[in-house]
């Protein structure tokens, strides 16, 4: 069922390159892939800890590399929100121009490499599957992209390749420093030999560093986030949605399925530096939001922004913490989805993204004011939404790592400066609501139609999900813990 | 059971079969002879895989003092054989391009067809050769072969250009070699390697007059692998030179020189100066290579850097002295050279060689298209594809080895890699195409294309074939 999730994008992808119709194959087929994630959820074993669901093909058995597949709660969230964010893109895709085909297979290649990536236990095909995406996103931005797309294609590949290349480095490095009768490419054989305290506190420095570096550049921490605003309000919708909703998540995916568990020394030791890089990602990257005159870009810089607060719940490397992390991705990769589809059929019927020339839209798409005004709502973070559980479970852990009565640590200081990200986001969020959808109607926009009925269903779908995980966390929450629990204790 | 000196004869007497042949049969179309010389190598790669194994060194008497046929041999042996094939399949679709630049004559493509047989047997040689004075045999074979190839459609000036050029700097390269020899040999009166190593374990070996006769080895060597500081040639042959002739310098010149390397490097790695030149030769050509391709403009140009570049991954592997992964690497990149190569050699009689030539093929061909995207992401080193894998295990090794500095310039260099070679993709998909015609394909060029893009594809997921085959 595992291989079903992965490769039924992927074969898609194929079928539709050599000739099936290409909307009604890749809509097939992230019905299909939704279906079997669902499947996969209700068949999953709360209680159990260990990796479910598990095939393995052997590869090469001196490098100890196998194809291996399979989900715990973490992985089983991403393969859940990958499979969401994929179809409600597909749907918001509609009917492209030229080369339609290709769109098409792009978006699948896309969603295909992300899954693969999430559900690979093994680190060669981990790393590999996330690539699948390189390709397809520069052709994606380059042939259907707008605004300056050829810069902004440029700048995201190279970003991504050299950021993805100083990964591997990491990667190989892992490998390499654990004892040679134990190396593998497996990554519950590498978490095994971690908990030997086979990996030395040295290489783990190193490690720690090369993969903060590598899943930084993927994630957008900054410095190294400049590429994610152009690209995002360059690239077509539904490669911005995949993009920013699924496929950044892997470089905190990563994190807390690599480092979290191996590299506790490693991440002790560069703790510091991941509080001053996160802390300047929500406050510096959020007065930048604030700044912003249209609403890609503010899309694309807010979603910088809030990888902030994840990567404060991976550092303080706490259950709750980290729990508050897992969550805040899936429901930051939810509301993002949902502003940029919006953001997207703004821009098909005005031809326009700045926000002087927009203003009162609410009166002539009630439904998609209605939408954005809850995807805004999430994205603040508002009770009832499942950003609000994640925030509040980071916020939490955070405040409590190494709080001692009457004494501040980084941590407290930390968490007290991240709560004015939510004032900001507060800020630039309903700032945008109100010159898009509030005020004054230009009359250039009397004509503007709704989003069809059509159209509501993947709307409906992104909501749902952020109101169910917002209402009933626990469910979300009870199903990634037990992923943790052998590496974090909870009073930490 | 078969000797491995008898596949070498067998692919000179099909050579020499087929320059006969065209001699007499003045009148059939000349194509023949190259599907006759395809034919024929594919069945000599057949019967390379059943060779019997060579007696160990310290026992060998005769032919087997400068000979040997060790599993990295005969695995070259058909990677020259292949290479060869391809090239010829390659030679097939650029010969209009040859019969026009000899107006008014039908001579020509005959000796086209069957100079790179004879090629094909100094690469096999040279693969095979552990003593000095065979190396040099089989090199000059090698190179001779290729001062005919090179300048072969020679009304071109700049194909002539690029043919004295190779010409004068092989000849001087050449010089190099074998003052190098005779250094190594009057310190340690040695040609055999093997016999080398064991005088330089001797301790009243001049020590420095053999690491000079090395160093102009080197020199010479560099040469062929196009590593820098001797790389000045490459562009401008690579792109004189007819199209089929390009993709086989870069190919097979290249994979024996490496071979070559790796043999004559092994007596003297216990030098400790040698590493650090080494070192610093990978770097610069690593540098050079990649920064040189990312404004070019003319896409054989540009793959003749990307060639050096491919030259410093390579470079980083023998530092290494990681002889797998330089073989591996080597594989993917015969793999991905030779398809982008193919593809090129069909779209440029139809446009032309600059990249802008290449805008919107995707319409045009979306075959061709296809072809080169797969090539292009492969030399650039996308997973999922045998470029990703060679330079996966160039860089484990350098890891293992802690050679940082090559490793950090690594993965600066493939960044610019990923610009130029994305370029290409560039001018495929995003521009609107020039021309609307679809570009015709022979049935042999696209089951040979084909069979490039799913071997790179193949060998990028299931490497396992590749290093059974080393490790046996």
């Amino acid at each position: 069922m595992i291989l079903f999730v992965i490769f039924c994008p992927i074969i898609a992808a194929i079928l539709i390159m050599v000739g099936a119709p290409a909307r009604k194959t890749a809509l097939a087929a992230s019905v299909l892939t939704l279906a079997a994630a669902l499947f996969l959820l209700a068949s999953f074993q709360l209680l159990q800890r260990d990796f479910q669901h598990v095939t393995s093909f052997t590869i090469s058995p001196e490098w100890h590399l196998s194809f291996s597949t399979g989900v715990d709660g973490l992985s089983l969230a991403m393969v859940l929100l990958a499979a969401i964010v994929t179809l409600a893109a597909v749907w918001f895709a509609g009917k492209i121009e030229k080369y339609e085909k290709a769109f098409y297979a792009c978006l699948l290649f896309i969603s295909g490499g992300a899954i693969g990536a999430f559900a690979s236990i093994d680190l060669f095909f981990f790393y590999a599957f996330h690539e699948l995406a390189l390709i397809p996103t520069f052709l994606l931005i380059g042939i259907w992209g707008s605004g300056n797309r050829i810069a902004a294609a440029w700048k995201i590949t190279i970003y991504l390749a050299v950021g993805s290349f100083i990964l591997l480095l990491g990667l190989i490095l892992l490998y390499q420093s654990v004892p040679a009768a134990s190396r593998s490419f497996d990554i519950r054989a590498l978490q095994a030999a971690a908990s030997l305290g086979q990996i030395s506190a040295d290489a783990q420095r190193h490690i720690y560093l090369l993969l903060l570096i590598g899943f930084g550049i993927l994630t957008s921490l900054f410095p190294f986030h400049t590429w994610a605003p152009e690209a995002y309000a360059a690239a077509p919708a539904p490669a911005a949605m995949l993009h920013a909703g699924i496929l950044k998540k892997f470089g905190l995916y990563g994190l807390l399925r690599l480092a979290i568990p191996m590299l506790p020394e490693g991440a002790r030791h560069w703790t510091n530096l991941l509080v001053v890089l996160l802390l300047a990602n929500i406050i510096y990257v959020g007065l930048v939001t604030i700044a912003q005159k249209r609403l890609d870009w503010m899309l694309g810089y807010s979603s910088v922004m809030h990888m902030g607060y994840i990567f404060l719940g991976i550092a303080s490397a706490g259950i709750l913490g980290v729990t508050g992390a897992a969550t805040m991705m899936f429901a930051h990769g939810l509301s993002i989805a949902l502003l940029f589809a919006l953001a997207g059929e703004l821009r098909k019927r005005t031809g326009t993204l700045i926000f002087d020339e927009l203003g009162g839209l609410a009166k002539v798409m009630p439904f998609a004011g209605l939408a954005f005004g809850l995807g805004a709502f999430a994205a603040i973070g508002l009770p009832g939404f499942a950003n609000f559980a994640g925030e509040i479970m980071i916020f939490f852990g955070a405040f409590k790592n190494g709080w001692e009565i009457g004494r501040f640590h980084i941590f407290q200081v930390a968490t007290v400066l991240a709560l004015w990200g939510v004032v900001f986001s507060t800020v630039y969020m309903l700032r945008a609501y109100r010159k898009a959808f509030m005020g004054m109607l230009n009359e250039r926009w009397n004509g503007l139609v709704d989003l069809r009925t059509g159209l509501r269903v993947p709307v409906a779908l992104l909501v749902g999900a952020l109101l169910w995980y917002g209402f009933f966390p626990q469910s979300f929450v009870r199903m990634i813990t037990p992923a943790f629990r052998t590496y974090l204790t909870a009073n930490k | 059971m078969i000797t491995a000196p008898q596949l070498e004869i067998a692919v000179l007497l099909l050579g020499m079969a087929i320059l006969m042949f065209e001699a007499f049969a003045t009148r059939v179309d000349k194509r023949v002879l190259a599907f006759a010389a395809i034919v024929g190598l594919a069945l000599i790669l057949i019967a390379s895989f059943f060779v019997s194994p060579t007696p160990s060194p310290d026992r060998a008497t005769g032919l087997w003092n400068f000979y040997t046929a060790d599993k990295l041999s005969v695995f070259f042996k058909q990677f020259a054989l292949l290479t060869t094939i391809f090239v010829l399949i390659m030679m097939i679709d650029y010969a209009p391009v040859v019969r026009a630049s000899f107006p008014g004559t039908t001579d020509g493509l005959g000796e086209f067809f069957s100079v790179p047989i004879f090629t094909c047997v100094g690469l096999m040689y040279l693969v095979s050769a552990v003593d000095f004075i065979f190396i040099f045999v089989s090199l000059e074979l090698v190179t001779v072969s290729f001062y005919v190839l090179v300048s072969f459609t020679r009304k071109n000036p700049v194909t002539l250009e690029a043919g004295v050029k190779y010409l004068v700097l092989s000849a001087l390269s050449t010089a190099f070699l074998v003052y190098g020899i005779a250094w190594i040999f009057g310190a340690t009166g040695q040609t055999n390697l093997q016999r080398i190593t064991e005088a330089l374990a001797n301790p009243n070996t001049d020590h420095s007059a053999a690491l000079l006769g090395v160093v102009l080895v080197l020199v010479a060597l560099g040469f062929k692998i196009a590593a820098v500081p001797f790389q000045i040639w490459v562009p401008d042959v690579y792109q004189g030179a007819p199209t089929p002739v390009t993709a086989y310098l870069s190919v097979g010149s290249k994979a024996a020189g490496f071979v070559v390397l790796l043999r004559v490097l092994r007596p003297f790695v216990t030098l400790p100066q040698m590493q650090r030149l080494l070192v610093l030769i990978a770097l610069l050509t690593l540098i050079y290579g990649n920064l040189a391709a990312l404004p070019q403009g003319n896409l054989k140009r540009l793959l003749a850097y990307s060639s050096i570049a491919h030259s410093g991954y390579l470079l980083i592997g023998v530092v290494c002295l990681d002889g797998n992964a330089v073989v591996f690497y080597l594989a993917a990149y015969f793999l991905m050279t030779l398809l982008s190569f193919a593809v090129l050699v069909i779209v440029a009689q139809q446009t032309g060689e600059q990249i802008s030539d290449f805008d919107g093929l995707a319409k045009r061909s979306p075959f061709l298209a296809f072809a080169m995207l797969i090539g292009m992401v492969s030399l650039a080193g996308v997973p999922f594809t045998a470029g990703f894998l060679g330079k996966f295990f160039i860089f484990y090794a350098a890891i293992l080895q802690r050679q940082i500095a090559l490793v950090v310039i690594g993965v600066i260099t493939v960044g610019c890699g990923f610009y130029y070679y994305l370029k290409v993709v560039r001018a495929m998909y995003w521009q609107p195409a020039n021309k609307a015609e679809n570009i015709p394909i022979s049935g042999l060029s696209r089951l040979a294309i084909s069979a490039l893009i799913a071997a790179t594809i193949w060998l990028g997921v299931y490497p396992q074939p590749i290093l059974n085959m080393l490790k046996r």
